[in-house]
């Protein structure tokens, strides 16, 4: 690693003189030495888990037939087309229009993902730490780092297209075809180019690498909100959406191909504009600059609860405004199902079901998923003691007589009510909607109930990461492994068939479906019980281990 | 304060039997460089790190079985000052200060004055010194009986050095003891009553500077009357040059009085010596690392 670092710079120098570019290939060749884990990981782990739905879904559907039904309730029902697609190649629902239609939406939010955190990680969130400064020092061009994070970044998504493509075309199930699944692919790699270009460009804006992901991240949310209200109304929506282009190329349906040069022409116009912003910035600074702030601290912050909450208190905010109006959002929908609702086929297909409404059970499901957008939250707020601990900072605080068990507690304190006030505006972003287009002002309150039900999974989860974080600090990221697995039981637990007990490793599987379902207190009395279990560990482990420096 | 006192990192014996005492209402340098243990020996003694083995006791309490009683009769300023990106330096003072149970305003005013450090910047816009500023005026200004110091001034200017030694010596008129893990040498030359020296985890000398001195060298320059010939043969003379009847060479602590003997008899005619400096008396302890650098000790001092 230093013999790349320290001699090639000096090499790519001499040969062009020192321009704007120079050492770009050296930097390149160090992000891939950084991330030859990470990259292979977010690659291999995508493309398999396309590839394996693929593969699975001819078992789950094993005849026309069965493709069909489910192709009617598309049409039947607007809110499928919210969570999932435009309803594409309905009227001949093959396994390939399936993927298009209901997978390639979900997936690529998590290759945009995959772009904005490492581009960030490899630009902005360098600089911050002062890295970048170690090596602009040597000879390396002013655009040099910009441009090997893009290069790096881009060929990423390229790698994982044509992977995804040629997975695809390989596996020989019916109807997905070569030309679809390169389109298929393309769109992948479509979606990550254009999320490349926006995390360029908020890097730049914004000083802080967290800043720059999450702004990046927040515009991600919007493309799925954007693309799900066009899918559940006449799709205008959805072509202001780069999530709406990878689905517009409509794969193993009747391709189209110009969505995707749609894409590479925002995404290149993005990259120039960030290259651009870039010159009128420093180094280290944003385009936005820092104000001076209050010469003393407020009564507040000298309390150790208060410093916490003070840590916290932007995330915090943000996050409840964001989610209120995600909840706002979805609440707004309520009155199209009710439309739906009087079809008479569908009411039919409910009594076979359950005997619950459509907007209920449909409302159940769309709790179920903010209320796993809120964990974030509270795992993010509950990792802030390992943060504090890895940059150095928790060291001066645990000098004074701020005992260990406290401080922690007080971060816990902040991720677990915080949480719940997180439900809390979801569901009245949500409820208050949904009782305004209906006229139901009762279904505030059954909403409110419902998602509030979801705290114990949520301080569950948030309660393994305190748990991790006091006994096996360097597994972190197991902190995150439950909620990954929640997410995935959530989506895909029924449709693949998944055994009871699989499902049931999910603390969300034990939450009750309200408004659909009748509440019952004892899962959440045992999930709350279980969440306290593991604060305390956490506790007592972080009590009872050396507290790491920077 | 610390015996024999043991600290590994998975392979890495970075403590290895260390023995350190500090009296109270003194200001004791810790010197050593980079990884030799100094920031590991602090740690410990603030109940951050629990030993492997040996015992460390502070203000006559345990580090790691009380800290927080411990830690409201001492202040501490780590090496490497990191502060929270959106907290300006001004409320990072009061924090940590309210955390330990409250400030000086007055005192306060006249470090953040006196150290030229501008409270409404965030932390994130602070140069590494600026940094350390924000923790030491934080530390100061608090009302405690033991201020831990690990390197505090790496990042001050000069002006500030000064600045820095001022309020040492009133800390130390007022009867707080200082712990002053440090490697800047001038530093601990003036402000320090006793020095403990730590090399490779191990404390390897400790004393009051005097005491040092007295086993080391001390370099004599002189002229004499009649030629001084046979000077490498006293005991514990060394690097003797001579020219133009003047001689130079450093002689060991044990036998400066028979050297002096030695030239007085010849007659001086002129005569100046002075006590080893601590750079000196560092290069001794780590010229064996310096030597397999292909630096000769002897040379360098």
């Amino acid at each position: 690693m230093t013999t790349v670092a320290t001699r090639a710079p000096a090499e790519t120098g001499r040969a062009d003189g020192g321009n704007a570019m120079s050492g770009t290939g050296t930097m390149l060749r160090f992000i891939l030495r950084r991330d030859r884990i990470r990259l292979p990981v977010w690659i291999g782990v995508l493309t398999l888990a396309q590839v394996y739905y693929a593969a699975l879904y001819p078992t789950v559907y094993a005849t026309r037939a069965d493709r069909m039904n489910q192709a009617q309730l598309y049409e039947d029902n607007p809110a499928f087309g919210a969570m999932t697609g435009p309803g594409h190649g309905l009227d001949d629902y093959t396994y390939g229009a399936m993927q298009s239609n209901e997978l390639l939406g979900f997936m690529v939010v998590f290759v945009a993902l995959m772009s904005v955190l490492l581009f960030v990680r490899h630009t902005r969130a360098e600089e911050e730490t002062g890295r970048a400064e170690l090596l602009r020092g040597t000879v390396l061009g002013r655009h040099a780092p910009l441009t090997a994070a893009l290069l790096a970044v881009g060929g990423a998504n390229i790698l994982l297209g044509l992977l995804v493509a040629v997975g695809m075309a390989s596996l020989g199930v019916e109807s997905i075809d070569w030309t679809g699944s390169f389109a298929y692919g393309g769109a992948y790699a479509a979606v990550g180019l254009v999320f490349t270009g926006v995390a360029a460009v908020t890097t730049q804006v914004t000083e802080y690498g967290r800043a720059a992901a999450g702004t990046a991240g927040a515009l991600i949310g919007v493309a799925y909100v954007l693309r799900a209200g066009g899918d559940m109304g006449d799709g205008t929506l959805s072509w202001f959406s780069p999530i709406g282009w990878a689905q517009g190329t409509r794969a193993y349906v009747d391709e189209r191909w110009w969505p995707l040069g749609l894409a590479l022409v925002v995404a290149a116009a993005l990259v120039v504009a960030a290259f651009v912003l870039s010159t009128r910035r420093d180094l280290g600074a944003g385009l936005r600059q820092p104000r001076p702030g209050p010469a003393t601290a407020s009564a507040s912050l000298g309390t150790p609860q208060g410093f916490a909450l003070r840590l916290q208190r932007g995330g915090l905010i943000w996050w409840a405004v964001a989610m209120f109006a995600a909840g706002a959002m979805y609440g707004s929908f309520v009155d199209i199902m009710e439309d739906y609702s009087d079809n008479e086929m569908i009411q039919n297909l409910l009594e076979d079901v359950g005997g619950t409404s459509l907007t209920e059970s449909w409302l159940s499901t769309v709790v179920s998923l903010l209320a796993i957008v809120c964990t974030v939250f509270a795992i993010l707020a509950a990792l802030r003691p390992r943060r504090e601990e890895t940059s150095g900072r928790a060291e001066s605080v645990l000098a004074t007589p701020l005992s260990r068990t406290r401080w922690v507690a007080t971060h816990v304190v902040v991720a677990m009510a915080g949480g719940l006030g997180l439900l809390l505006a979801t569901g009245a972003g949500l409820g208050l909607t949904a009782a305004a287009s209906t006229g139901d002002a009762g279904m505030l309150w059954d909403i409110l109930g419902a998602i509030l039900a979801y705290a114990p999974a949520l301080w569950l989860t948030a309660g393994l990461t305190v748990a991790v974080f006091g006994l096996v600090p360097r597994a972190i990221g197991l902190a995150w492994a439950l909620l990954v697995y929640a997410v995935f039981i959530t989506y895909f637990g029924g449709i693949l068939d998944l055994p009871g007990w699989v499902r049931d490793l999910s603390p969300y599987n034990h939450i009750p479906l309200m408004p659909a379902d009748d509440f019952s207190a004892a899962p959440l009395l045992v999930l709350t019980v279980l969440a306290g279990a593991l604060i305390a560990a956490g506790l007592v482990g972080f009590r009872r281990r050396d507290v790491e420096g920077n | 304060m610390v015996s024999n006192l043991q600290k590994s990192f998975g392979p890495t014996r970075a403590l290895d039997g260390l023995d350190l005492s500090v009296a109270t209402g003194e200001v004791h340098g810790f010197l050593g460089p980079n990884g030799a243990g100094k920031t590991t020996t602090i740690r410990i003694l603030l109940g951050l790190l629990r030993a492997d083995g040996g015992e460390a006791q502070l203000l006559g309490g345990d580090p790691w079985a009380d800290p927080v009683a411990l830690h409201r009769r001492l202040a501490y300023v780590p090496g490497d000052v990191n502060l929270w990106p959106n907290l300006t330096g001004g409320e990072a003072i009061d924090l940590l200060a309210r955390l330990r149970g409250g400030l000086d305003q007055s005192r306060r005013t006249e470090l953040i004055e006196r150290f030229d450090l501008d409270p409404t910047k965030k932390g994130r816009t602070y140069s590494k010194g600026n940094r350390q500023k924000v923790a030491l005026v934080a530390a100061l200004a608090s009302d405690v009986e033991l201020l831990i110091l690990d390197e505090p001034t790496a990042g001050l200017d000069p002006l500030m050095e000064v600045v820095f030694q001022d309020f040492i010596n009133q800390a130390k008129a007022e009867g707080k003891t200082v712990f002053l893990s440090s490697h800047i040498l001038a530093q601990v030359e003036k402000l320090c009553d006793r020095v403990s020296i730590i090399r490779l985890g191990k404390v390897v000398q400790s004393g009051t500077l005097a005491e040092l001195r007295h086993l080391t060298r001390t370099s004599i320059e002189v002229e004499t009357v009649r030629p001084f010939t046979d000077v490498s043969d006293l005991p514990g003379v060394h690097h003797v040059e001579a020219e133009d009847g003047r001689v130079k060479f450093a002689v060991d602590g044990e036998h400066l009085d028979e050297a002096v003997r030695a030239l007085s008899q010849l007659g001086v005619r002129s005569l100046t010596s002075h006590p080893p400096t601590l750079e000196e008396l560092m290069l001794r302890h780590y010229g064996d690392e310096l030597r397999t650098n292909g630096i000769d000790a002897d040379e360098v001092s």
